[in-house]
């Protein structure tokens, strides 16, 4: 009886899932990005492309472990030779860093602008160039309107946009399909030598339209990701302590 | 239309500039004079210094004797044609196309251009009474060729302006100098016993060329309008350009758009037909109360497409002020490029670097917040960080190195490294603890030293030894100490790793 149950409500999901328009999956695109039980979190199972993700970092260290964790993903979306555009209020970002993440750095546009404004303009106009594979603006504040304008625009070209924002008291929902909160976690040692490890995050997914928020540990290394399961965290926790 | 040229003689140029600099020179004889093969040659006279019998050529040696009271000045070498250049210049409110004709001359296309002051004769007229009353004794002539005009103004006797199509005649009687040949080739002619133009004009061309060489023919013939002859304009024309007048001015944003959108079919139509793009263009708006507005864009590769180009200048159409209203449109496209024609693609190829969409996507952000906020980068050999990578010139270019990721770097890199407040624990160990704007941050684990050098042919200083360390929230980051360890070791804060 709790078996039939389950079933239905499963079709069930299935069913809302289709009206909403996500598509059932067609066959070798899950383990997109190679993020493995984030992407489990996502509808149907598949990280969304061609939306607009939204990262929240508070500081210049969680705005950098965020570069480093779009850029793994970015190396995924600029395999086949696009290039990608990247917004930014600082401009301190470094390209010859990106490299190791996988992304070819003179395939990457650097835009570096002041204000708000511009980057929102500068990244609306991006979004809806169909031949990028993606946008990345940094900027401190998004309402809800202006990541719906966001939205609309990838909706024509499925182009996949990050939006890196500052960390606000009042944060509002957005129109955005994803939103990411990546702090960086202190590295393993490699085969117990020492030194820095790989760049290891804490990958949290705050909020997830039609998913399952969750909360996991993901690590760089080798030029992909490797999420680390809980076991495994719990070991190298004792094997510390 | 019929070709009509005006050319000017100043007979005193740098004689006449020297007066109106010095003007208790006025009156008294002086003369230019440089050395040439070890005699000091009069290089300039001025008329006083004529009237006594010193002329251009003389040593001035020989005419200190002819003169007593003679001023001889240094040649300055080059001053004709900046002063040529100047009148040249004011001479532009006459006609557009003003060339200077060294050493002591100016070749004006007056074509279309005289009956505007009523006639050619009141036209000349107004010139070189304006030229005379400034102080430049000049004397000027209209022809229908650059050479009959150049040679009426310095021989002609009667009249300066030579009807159309009569120029041959009004050669005939004047000197064969006249015809700007070589000193040499003048020479021959003299000891020839041809006088005049008209004793040589009727011998058969064969004949003088072997006598005379090609230039002598060219020259004859240039003169004669048989040959065609280009001047130099001062200001160069810019070739691509769409004007549109109207008949009542223009004040609303959506007139100015139609105007673009006019401006830019004629435009396009004719660099498409040439196989060019535009890579500059500037719209000038000339308004009723006689000021110019402009707005400009740039592409970053050749473009005749109407709908870009349209898209960029709308950007900008906000920037122009109509005021009371425009009534000139003119639309000037000063940088163009050969552009390759694409065929038309059934399926568009990889997206990438030379997709037109990303040209004309970076074309619109450029013109809105402007280029240099636009930058992309290429490796570069050097190890010092901030030289490790270079700003790309164009969307084409690619790599000439490979980027090296043999050592750590930071995803953040200040653009200028800041002091942090730091302690270690040996000398040449990394830092224990360090405080970075107030916070302080308890390293755990370290990577380093590397020591980058500075390059001594470029800079001067202390080398950096770099350390990337992680505190104990996980955050890493990139700090060198400038120098050696020493009493007091500075230690900076240089970018934060992912």
């Amino acid at each position: 009886m709790a078996e039939a149950k389950r079933e239905l409500i499963e079709r069930l999901q299935k069913d809302i899932l289709q009206w909403e328009g996500y598509k059932p999956p067609p066959a070798g695109t899950q383990d997109l990005v190679g993020l493995g039980p984030v992407e489990v979190a996502f509808p149907n199972g598949i990280f969304p492309l061609g939306t607009v993700h939204e990262m929240v970092c508070s500081n210049t260290e969680q705005a950098t472990a965020c570069g480093g964790f779009v850029s793994g993903l970015l190396s995924v979306l600029m395999q086949n030779g696009g290039a990608c555009l990247w917004i930014g209020l600082s401009g301190n970002l470094f390209p010859l860093a990106l490299k190791p993440f996988g992304v070819e750095p003179d395939r990457v546009i650097f835009i570096t602008l002041s204000k708000d404004k511009e980057v929102l303009w500068v990244m609306e106009e991006a979004l809806k160039c169909a031949r990028l594979a993606a946008v990345i603006g940094e900027l401190r504040e998004m309402d809800f309107k202006q990541s719906r304008r966001l939205q609309l625009a990838v909706e024509q070209s499925h182009v996949t946009g990050f939006v890196l924002r500052n960390e606000s008291a009042k944060m509002g929902s957005t129109a955005c399909s994803a939103r990411w909160q990546i702090k960086p976690l202190p590295g393993e040692p490699i085969d117990g030598l020492p030194g820095l490890g790989f760049p290891r995050w804490q990958v949290e997914l705050l909020r997830v339209r039609n998913g399952q928020p969750g909360n996991w540990v993901v690590e760089w290394s080798d030029g992909k990701f490797r999420p680390i399961e809980k076991q495994v965290l719990e070991q190298q926790k004792l094997l510390v302590g | 239309m019929q070709k009509r040229f005006m050319a000017i003689w100043f007979r005193h140029l740098t004689t006449d500039w020297l007066t109106l600099r010095r003007p208790e020179l006025k009156g008294a004889p002086f003369v230019f004079a440089a050395p040439e093969r070890n005699r000091i040659i009069i290089t300039a006279a001025n008329p006083v210094a004529e009237a006594q019998g010193v002329y251009r050529g003389m040593a001035a040696a020989d005419a200190k004797a002819v003169t007593t009271n003679l001023l001889v000045l240094d040649h300055i070498p080059g001053k004709e044609a900046k002063l040529l250049r100047q009148l040249g210049l004011w001479c532009i409110r006459y006609t557009p196309v003003v060339a200077v004709d060294l050493p002591d001359g100016l070749i004006l296309d007056i074509s279309g251009c005289a009956h505007l002051w009523g006639s050619e004769r009141e036209y000349l007229k107004e010139i070189v009474n304006k030229l005379r009353a400034s102080g430049y004794d000049s004397r000027a002539a209209i022809a229908d060729t650059v050479g009959a005009a150049w040679a009426v103004a310095r021989f002609g006797k009667t009249t300066p302006i030579i009807e159309i199509g009569v120029h041959a005649q009004a050669l005939l009687n004047l000197p064969p100098v006249a015809l700007r040949l070589e000193p040499m080739v003048l020479e021959k002619l003299q000891k020839l016993g041809f006088s005049t133009i008209k004793s040589f004009i009727q011998i058969p061309r064969t004949v003088l060329r072997r006598r005379f060489g090609e230039p002598f023919l060219l020259r004859l013939a240039q003169a004669l309008g048989l040959e065609d002859e280009t001047i130099k304009s001062l200001i160069p024309p810019v070739p691509y350009t769409e004007r549109l007048h109207c008949l009542e001015p223009v004040r609303t944003a959506k007139a100015i758009e139609i105007v673009i959108q006019k401006l830019l079919e004629g435009l396009c139509t004719r660099l498409q037909a040439e196989g060019k793009g535009v890579r500059r263009a500037t719209l000038k708006c000339y308004r009723i109360d006689g000021k110019m507005v402009q707005a400009g864009i740039s592409t970053n590769r050749g473009s005749h497409s109407v709908s870009h180009l349209f898209r960029l200048f709308e950007l900008q159409v906000s920037k122009v002020e109509p005021a009371l209203g425009i009534e000139l449109f003119l639309l000037e496209a000063p940088k163009v490029e050969d552009v390759n024609a694409v065929q038309e693609k059934l399926w568009a190829g990889n997206p990438g670097l030379q997709d037109t969409a990303l040209a004309e996507l970076l074309d619109r952000i450029a013109t809105k917040v402007g280029p240099e906020r636009i930058r992309r980068y290429l490796p570069a050999e050097h190890y010092w960080p901030e030289r490790s990578i270079k700003p790309a010139v164009s969307l084409s270019e690619t790599p000439t190195t490979k980027w090296h990721t043999d050592r750590p770097r930071p995803l953040r890199m200040l653009r200028r490294p800041e002091r942090v407040e730091v302690m270690a624990l040996l000398p040449d160990y990394p830092p224990k603890v360090f405080t970075y704007k107030g916070k302080r941050h308890v390293v755990e684990k370290a990577d380093g030293p590397e020591r980058i050098e500075r390059e001594w042919w470029r800079d001067k200083g202390e080398h950096r030894d770099y350390y990337a360390v992680e505190d104990s929230d996980g955050g890493r980051y990139w700090l060198f100490r400038s120098g050696h360890y020493d009493d007091t070791p500075e230690w900076y804060l240089h970018g934060f790793f992912a």
